[in-house]
């Protein structure tokens, strides 16, 4: 039973919320809105996809990007006439331009000056061993610790 | 500078309380997007009027500075803003022109019957579509298109009274509004 069930869990996919009357009849168009689907921002619950969300303007766009493929849009075009009314907000993954430059490279930023730090802290910290003890302290180590006995 | 050093938490400490107190100002919602469509020519669109007499499509725009106000008879935030509404139409004269986003006609017209009716002209946008071309998430969400047809502000939400002061009527007034 137990192979079996595990068996089912394989099989299972995940189906998204494309409901079947915003399926294209095309299943080389319709993996292809999936595809975009999956990378635009459902702007009704922020981090799903609309791919993704039962919301109803998830649902109006998924049926936009079906539009535009059948209308012979490239993946680009179709994802451009989301942009065009939504912003790049939309886009799961943002572009790489000026303004998203601290969102790409401001982590890395923050570990290259984090390391500068560490390495500074490192440098200036006191490395010479300390100074043999005298004569006067070994003996009063040494009652220190005969007295501990 | 080790003293300068010691002083590195305070300023660490000034900095981020200066974001805080940045994005917890009043009247600011982090949800709020900034519209793609700002100074862009408004889309075209052609929607059934609701008193059934024809078409308003966007020349109707054209000529003056209107406001476009999406709501709906479902919509319980647009109960909020509607006296706003009201005393824009009534008493500062603005043309507002209403949006009704999916919803059904006879329910759109019992809300207007019911609590005033500030649109010069309403659309009936049943399926969404003009809505989602404006770049609509949700509504209410009202736009101030200037006189060639160019769309230089949203609210998204209901209005609120200091909006209305402070934003949208010196906003029509730099346009030349009636």
């Amino acid at each position: 039973m137990r192979p079996l069930i595990l068996l089912f869990l394989l099989l299972a996919s995940p189906v998204g919320a494309v409901e079947p009357a915003e399926r294209l009849a095309d299943p080389a168009l319709e993996s292809r809105a999936r595809g975009i689907s999956a990378e635009l921002r459902c702007l009704v619950c922020q981090n799903e996809s609309i791919d993704e969300s039962h919301a109803d303007l998830a649902h109006d766009i998924r049926v936009l990007v079906r539009e535009r493929l059948l209308a012979g849009d490239s993946d680009t075009a179709a994802t451009g006439a989301v942009v065009a009314r939504y912003g790049d907000f939309v886009l799961l993954r943002p572009p790489m331009k000026p303004a998203t430059w601290p969102l790409w490279f401001g982590p890395l930023a923050l570990l290259i000056v984090g390391a500068g730090c560490s390495l500074l802290w490192l440098r200036h910290r006191p490395q010479a061993a300390p100074a043999p003890l005298d004569d006067a302290e070994r003996k009063a180590l040494e009652t220190l610790l005969r007295e501990d006995m | 500078m080790r003293r300068l050093l010691y002083l590195a938490p305070v300023g660490l400490f000034l900095v981020l309380a200066g974001y805080f107190a940045f994005s917890l100002r009043p009247g600011y919602d982090p949800h709020t997007l900034p519209s793609a469509m700002i100074d862009k020519e408004a889309p075209v669109f052609e929607l059934a009027r609701l008193a059934g007499n024809g078409t308003i499509g966007r020349e109707a725009l054209k000529g003056h500075p209107v406001v476009v106000n999406f709501f709906a008879s479902w919509c319980v935030p647009c109960r909020v803003e509607h006296p706003l509404l009201m005393r824009l139409a009534q008493r500062e004269h603005i043309p507002l022109i209403g949006i009704a986003y999916k919803d059904k006609p006879a329910d759109s017209a019992r809300l207007l019957a019911q609590f005033g009716d500030p649109y010069r002209d309403v659309g009936m946008d049943r399926d969404g579509r003009t809505g989602l071309d404006f770049g609509v998430y949700g509504v209410p969400e009202t736009y101030v298109i200037d006189a060639t047809g160019h769309i230089r502000k949203r609210f998204v939400g209901p209005l609120s009274a200091e909006a209305v002061d402070h934003e949208l009527l010196p906003l029509l007034r730099t346009l030349g509004g009636s």
